[in-house]
């Protein structure tokens, strides 16, 4: 197991090699440069800075240097954002979108899979069909459409809750984003939860627990749960990928102070080193969340072994 | 597998999609809004770019020809509607094509031929996997011409081929030790022929399941890269950028946002119940 882990990791460090030099080279044949659009700029001035940014080597020359910087903890300086480096840029606001995000997970795992037990436990009633239809919805509606009803209920309508904002992470203002960012993940982890559920009640060691008198309650809590959660347990990795796909759009929405808009405005600015930085720190994240969902998934199925 | 088999298991699958009165009706109501959505626009007197001065923000149902009210610009909101229904499906089906067309070839080839080759495709194929998607399309987003939507989806669908080659890769594995291949072979048929006649019609399956899911999820990144003011440039209009317009004007103009969010959801709820029906239908495994 130890070693099987250590493998894994060690294993990270070319993925996340190719991840960025794929992403280095591609952001690189963008038409234009972070310093075109100020276009008042006399060419020496404009030579001048790119030069003090290195953008004046060779491509593949930027490409070291900004390795041997990565191996140092340095994402260099942003482009647009002058006086502000990329780590301090992403250091304020990464906190920020991994609450929302996290929590949204969380609030998705805690919630979804009792959701699709209580189905599977039921397979093909009404109730049943009402969970898993109301499931299917919340799979299909994306959250810059729940965001924004969600505004008007709770903010507009009822005034129970901030409409947006953040003020340093107030619980109140914490509650709308993660709502809106995980009832899709509620659905999804409900599904999942659903099918492997009603696949591991019809396996034979169910039918044993059955057969030895167990109340049905206790077969799903004791034996059936467990190999059910494999699945979602493999989808905790894409499961944070989501999380930060929907945190660009509840950032926006809400008008939390998170670091997902650095993407954006980082590609649309040519800010090379802002774009770069973001994908390093969110392509680790999902690369260790999946390292981790392996683990997990080692340890809760028996059936696994590593040497 | 005989031919007989192969017509057997497509006339099953019809019969046992037929009885799913979920999935009949959701491809029922995908076919009649695709269709009304090239029809429609034409049915009413406004066109998706006039400025109505005299009905700016109106709601639907008023005393005017605006069936679902205007925006705030008195643009007509149900052509609009209606084309940003045309322009979201046509980009979603030209993704998916492009996404299929490599993702099939990939896998098969992958699958088919085997050994180092497999396991190096794979291997590229896992590390892309390890990129948020959401990103790679960002940054093509930005250094493919905006004005031209459907070279950014053709891009798109470029890049989204991931998972169609593992699952095609998957079927061909498990076809390829089959007897009706081996025989193909001794007969002295190409590779390329083998794959092309004998293997790709046999994973057609799990194709049409996933295409009809992938569909679905291009609608939906249409919609989001538009949100995120990726997307589709004025006057045009997809339900992304329709949504987009609507959420800033919650407080005074509700209809804005429900009518392009209705369509978008009803077309997403509709896709995702057909290919689950389509699923049930051609892997009764499941069941």
């Amino acid at each position: 197991m130890l070693r099987y882990a250590l493998g894994r990791i060690v294993g990270i460090i070319p993925t996340l090699l190719i991840i960025i030099t794929l992403a280095f080279f591609v952001i690189r044949l963008a038409p234009g440069g972070p310093f075109d659009e100020e276009q008042t700029l006399p060419p020496e001035i404009k030579a001048n800075l790119e030069a003090a940014y290195g953008l004046d080597q060779p491509v593949w020359k930027q490409y070291l240097r900004y390795l041997d910087g990565l191996a140092h903890g340095d994402f260099g300086p942003s482009f647009k954002f002058k006086d502000f480096s990329v780590t301090e840029l992403i250091a304020q606001g990464l906190p920020i979108s991994l609450t929302v995000g996290l929590s949204a997970v969380l609030l998705g795992l805690l919630l979804g899979v009792p959701l699709g037990t209580f189905a599977a436990l039921r397979q093909n009633t009404g109730a049943d069909y009402i969970t898993m239809a109301v499931v299917g919805l919340g799979i299909s509606i994306p959250s810059f459409v729940v965001a924004p009803i969600l505004q008007i209920l709770f903010g507009l309508q009822w005034r129970l809750l901030p409409v947006a904002g953040w003020e340093d992470g107030q619980p109140r203002y914490l509650v709308l984003p993660v709502v809106a960012l995980s009832l899709g993940i509620i659905a999804y982890v409900g599904r999942l939860t659903r099918g492997s559920m009603l696949e591991v009640l019809r396996s034979n060691f169910v039918r044993t627990a059955r057969a030895k008198g167990l109340p049905e309650h206790l077969v799903a809590w004791r034996h059936a749960l467990r190999p059910a959660l494999l699945p979602v347990v493999s989808w905790l990795g894409p499961a944070v990928a989501f999380a930060v796909t929907g945190s660009l759009v509840v950032e926006t929405v809400f008008g939390l102070p998170g670091s997902g808009k650095y993407l954006v405005q980082g590609a649309i600015n040519r800010d090379y080193s802002l774009v770069m930085g973001m994908i390093v720190v969110y392509g680790s994240l999902i690369v260790f969340c999946n390292l981790i969902a392996d683990l997990l998934y080692g340890w809760l199925d028996p059936r696994v072994r590593y040497d | 597998m005989t031919d007989v088999a192969t017509r057997g298991l497509w006339a099953d699958a019809w019969r046992r999609m037929r009885r799913n009165r979920a999935a009949c009706f959701a491809a029922a109501f995908i076919l009649a809004l695709t269709a009304f959505a090239f029809i429609g626009p034409h049915l009413s007197p406004h066109s998706f770019d006039t400025l109505d001065w005299e009905n700016m923000t109106v709601s639907p149902g008023g005393p005017n020809d605006h069936w679902l009210g205007t925006d705030r610009l008195g643009r007509d909101l149900f052509v609009r509607t209606m084309n940003g229904v045309q322009l979201s499906l046509q980009i979603a089906l030209l993704a998916t094509l492009v996404s299929f067309a490599i993702g099939i070839t990939y896998g098969a080839i992958a699958g088919f031929i085997g050994g180092r080759l497999d396991n190096l495709m794979m291997r590229f194929v896992d590390v892309l996997y390890s990129m948020p998607y959401i990103f790679i399309v960002i940054i093509l987003s930005t250094f493919i011409d905006r004005a031209n939507i459907f070279a950014l989806f053709a891009a798109i669908g470029a890049v989204g081929w991931l998972t169609m080659a593992r699952i095609v890769r998957g079927q061909t594995i498990s076809l390829r030790n089959r007897e009706f291949i081996e025989a193909a072979r001794a007969s002295g048929v190409s590779t390329a022929r083998i794959v092309s006649s004998h293997i790709i019609p046999n994973v057609l399956g799990p194709v049409i399941v996933y295409a009809t899911l992938t569909i679905p999820q291009m609608i939906l990144f249409e919609s989001l890269l538009s949100f995120l003011g990726l997307g589709v440039q004025e006057p045009a209009a997809s339900l992304g950028s329709l949504i987009t317009d609507g959420a800033k004007e919650i407080e005074s103009a509700l209809w804005m946002l429900l009518v392009p969010g209705i369509c978008l959801v009803s077309l997403l709820v509709c896709f995702n119940l057909l290919g689950d029906g389509l699923r049930d239908a051609l892997d009764p495994r499941d069941r």
